[in-house]
């Protein structure tokens, strides 16, 4: 992006691959507290993580652990006495440590995990699946993916910034697509550290914090009597947390740059004249916006959304977009089996999104790239001839394509 | 003067009379009468003091212990995952350090201390609870031992007495013990696993009288990972009178079947040894049969329980600590 930087704000350029923006973006948020736990591909996080602190540039406690269930408690507990937490993972290690997050959000604990996203096993498979951070989506954690190296840097500092807002105090998963962005360079600028420190205040756990200066019993039984409140609080937590994430894009491009637009939510490419458009998340956007290029040489009116937030999930903001097209057709790198029309994850939150308009665009479905098979343009290109059909053809809402498979 | 006495420098409890008086685990809990485990998280705190941050794993020492609202803990508590034993400890200790070496917060000794039960610590979180003595961190680990997953409805467990009947391991018409596990032998694993960890122990929390008030002190006074182990009587679990509760522990440790010492850095230290008493050590009968959970063995049962336990103190190269009987002679 050809814009005009404020003074300071970067303080040199780099090659950086998704998970070593990452590890950039966690020293500059002065992290107190790392659980490691290897599993591919996340895991170059840690890599780069542990050389940072043992050249001396970041000062923090850095804990390698026996498993991923005790990964995800010893930063959650380092959140409960005040440190500013990080840790991560990938496929099913993340699914081995499942308990964990779960409490983690109902503790309300602002920590920030990146996951890598990995296929499940059975069979073993080191590529790309969404399954494995979308199974959080219900869980009271914020969750986006990020697209290029850059994002991934920013979003750290996003990230903390909006977790650790007192009106939102939920945990953050920053998903990324494995080896499509985990392990590609790309140029990246780094912050200074005086902008970051503009940009994201020390992590402040007031009064819930655990010291024997404050001592509160935190997440004692409560059974019938009290559940239901809590779990309204948490409701009521991800609610405003939209407000607070919109908010905190404006502040960043204030600091650093016009880097994001409004929505935020979600980017938009080529979309103002297009009349079918393609919605996914991550590096999908790469193939999706060549195809868009390609289509549009040939006259084809059609553009791209890539959705970032996934929770909380931009209701209002993406209906609004894509109540303009005639069709949509939603990209799931994951699946969902036996789910309505047998749509992925992506599919349902979609349709359900654009439910309550009168006029709704026609929705199909794609399920593609599973388990980190490439989608390439010539895939995206087909995406959206079916969104056209679909457009033309006024089809069935729910229509399923798998794109990529030896059928 | 014992060897952990010359080794060690704490704050010792030298009699009842320098028990502290204040209470840091005080009304508000709902634990049976005569739960033991209840006496073991009054009398661990009462140790420690104020100046400490616990974790409890869940358990019957979460679930009938502290409901929201009526907290027993004066000390700042925090609930944990059944098998987060070790890693909340961890955590809690790693980010109070990160947060004093960055003054954040004011430099000072805050003891961590994580309990977890028999179920938790012994079975599910005994890798959480390995990860933790292999670190630097001062936090003491407590496994609350009464044999059984109390809270759940008295299951069998890895630390179950063998032939014990409990909601898993019930008496039939055909099989009449269900429980076949020895009973896990935890404290003992961890300090053979785990030279980094310099202060294990195991012990009753109401026999001998001090003695686990001053093994906790021990071990937060050593410095690094710590670990101990309680045999606690559960009189709902293991179906005595609660009134019994104390007499139960003490038959347990003086039959051998609940072995007392101390590992400091690597020396074992008997903190009650029956084969030196005048009586030497009584018969496990004493302290089977006064639980309704053994009343189904036969003689054979006791009598095979006896040998296991017999072995346990003749045979044993470290007695009722390591099971090593010497090298194997292999012919050349």
């Amino acid at each position: 992006m050809a814009v005009a930087q404020p003074v300071g704000v970067y303080e040199r350029e780099d090659l950086l691959t998704g998970c070593q923006a990452v590890a950039e973006g966690i020293r500059l948020a002065n992290v107190d507290v790392i659980a490691a736990y290897p599993i591919r591909p996340y895991t170059e996080v840690m890599d780069a993580i542990s050389k940072i602190i043992a050249d001396g540039k970041l000062d923090a406690e850095y804990i390698v652990a026996d498993s991923e269930h005790s990964q995800f408690e010893i930063v959650k507990h380092a959140a409960s006495v005040g440190a500013r937490a990080f840790a991560g993972s990938s496929g099913t290690g993340w699914m081995y440590g499942f308990e964990a997050l779960v409490v983690t959000a109902t503790d309300r604990l602002p920590v920030l995990f990146l996951v890598g996203n990995r296929a499940l096993d059975d069979p073993g498979a080191f590529g790309v699946e969404h399954n494995d951070a979308l199974a959080i989506r219900d869980m009271g954690w914020l969750l986006c993916w990020v697209a290029t190296a850059q994002e991934a840097l920013e979003h750290v500092l996003l990230g903390y910034r909006i977790a650790e807002d007192k009106r939102v105090m939920m945990p953050m998963a920053l998903a990324m697509d494995g080896a499509f962005l985990t392990h590609s360079q790309h140029i990246v600028r780094i912050p200074s550290q005086e902008a970051v420190n503009r940009f994201l205040p020390p992590f402040d756990l007031a009064e819930r914090r655990l010291h024997p200066d404050n001592p509160v019993s935190i997440a004692p039984q409560v059974n019938e009597d009290w559940v239901m409140e809590i779990r309204r609080q948490n409701w009521e937590a991800a609610r405003r947390a939209r407000g607070v994430i919109t908010a905190a894009y404006e502040e960043f491009n204030q600091v650093f740059g016009p880097r994001y637009k409004p929505p935020y939510y979600f980017e938009e490419f080529q979309t103002e004249d297009a009349e079918v458009v393609l919605v996914g998340m991550g590096t999908v956007a790469m193939p999706a916006r060549t195809a868009v290029r390609r289509l549009r040489e040939q006259g084809h009116r059609v553009g791209y959304v890539n959705l970032r937030w996934f929770r909380p999930f931009p209701t209002l903001e993406l209906r609004d977009c894509l109540r303009r097209f005639r069709a949509v057709g939603v990209i799931d790198r994951d699946f969902a089996h036996g789910a309505p029309d047998d749509g992925g994850v992506l599919l349902h939150e979609v349709r359900s999104c654009l439910y309550p308009l009168r006029e709704r665009p026609a929705v199909v479905n794609f399920i593609t790239g599973l388990g980190g098979r490439d989608v390439s343009i010539q895939d995206a290109i087909r995406m959206y001839e079916i969104t056209q059909e679909a457009a033309r053809k006024d089809r069935l809402d729910g229509f399923v394509t798998w794109v990529g498979v030896r059928e | 003067m014992s060897t952990a006495e010359k080794v060690l420098v704490y704050d010792r409890i030298k009699g009842v009379k320098q028990i502290p008086l204040e209470e840091f685990y005080t009304s508000g809990h709902r634990t049976c009468q005569g739960c033991e485990s209840a006496t073991v998280m009054r009398q661990f705190i009462k140790a420690a003091g104020p100046r400490t941050v616990v974790a409890g794993s869940t358990g019957c020492m979460y679930v009938a212990n502290t409901s929201y609202m009526t907290t027993p803990w004066i000390v700042p508590w925090m609930h944990t995952q059944l098998g987060a034993g070790g890693s909340s400890a961890v955590g809690m200790a790693a980010g109070l350090r990160a947060l004093m070496r960055k003054n954040r917060i004011p430099q000072e000794k805050i003891n961590v201390i994580s309990f977890c039960g028999d179920l938790g610590g012994g079975d599910m979180g005994l890798s959480g609870i390995s990860g933790a003595l292999q670190t630097d961190y001062d936090l003491l680990i407590i496994m609350y031992d009464n044999e059984s997953a109390a809270n759940t409805d008295i299951q069998a467990t890895g630390l179950t007495t063998w032939g014990a009947q409990t909601t898993f391991s019930p008496v039939g018409r055909v099989r009449r013990i269900m429980h076949r596990r020895w009973k896990k032998n935890v404290a003992a694993m961890l300090a053979v696993g785990h030279p980094n960890c310099r202060y294990v122990a195991t012990a009753c929390a109401t026999f001998p009288p001090l003695d686990f008030l001053n093994k906790v002190r021990k071990a937060l006074s050593v410095g690094g990972p710590t670990f101990i182990h309680t045999y606690d009587p559960c009189p709902k679990g293991w179906d005595f009178h609660p009134r019994y509760s104390h007499e139960l522990g003490e038959l347990g440790v003086r039959s051998g079947l609940l072995p007392l010492y101390e590992i400091i850095d690597g020396q074992v230290v008997y903190t009650y040894d029956a084969r030196k008493t005048a009586k030497g050590r009584i018969p496990v009968r004493e302290y089977l049969s006064r639980q309704g959970r053994f009343a189904h063995l036969t003689e054979e049962d006791i009598a095979y329980i006896q040998r296991m336990v017999d072995e346990m103190w003749d045979e044993w190269e470290v007695p009722g600590v390591a099971p090593f009987r010497g090298n194997l002679k292999v012919p050349a």
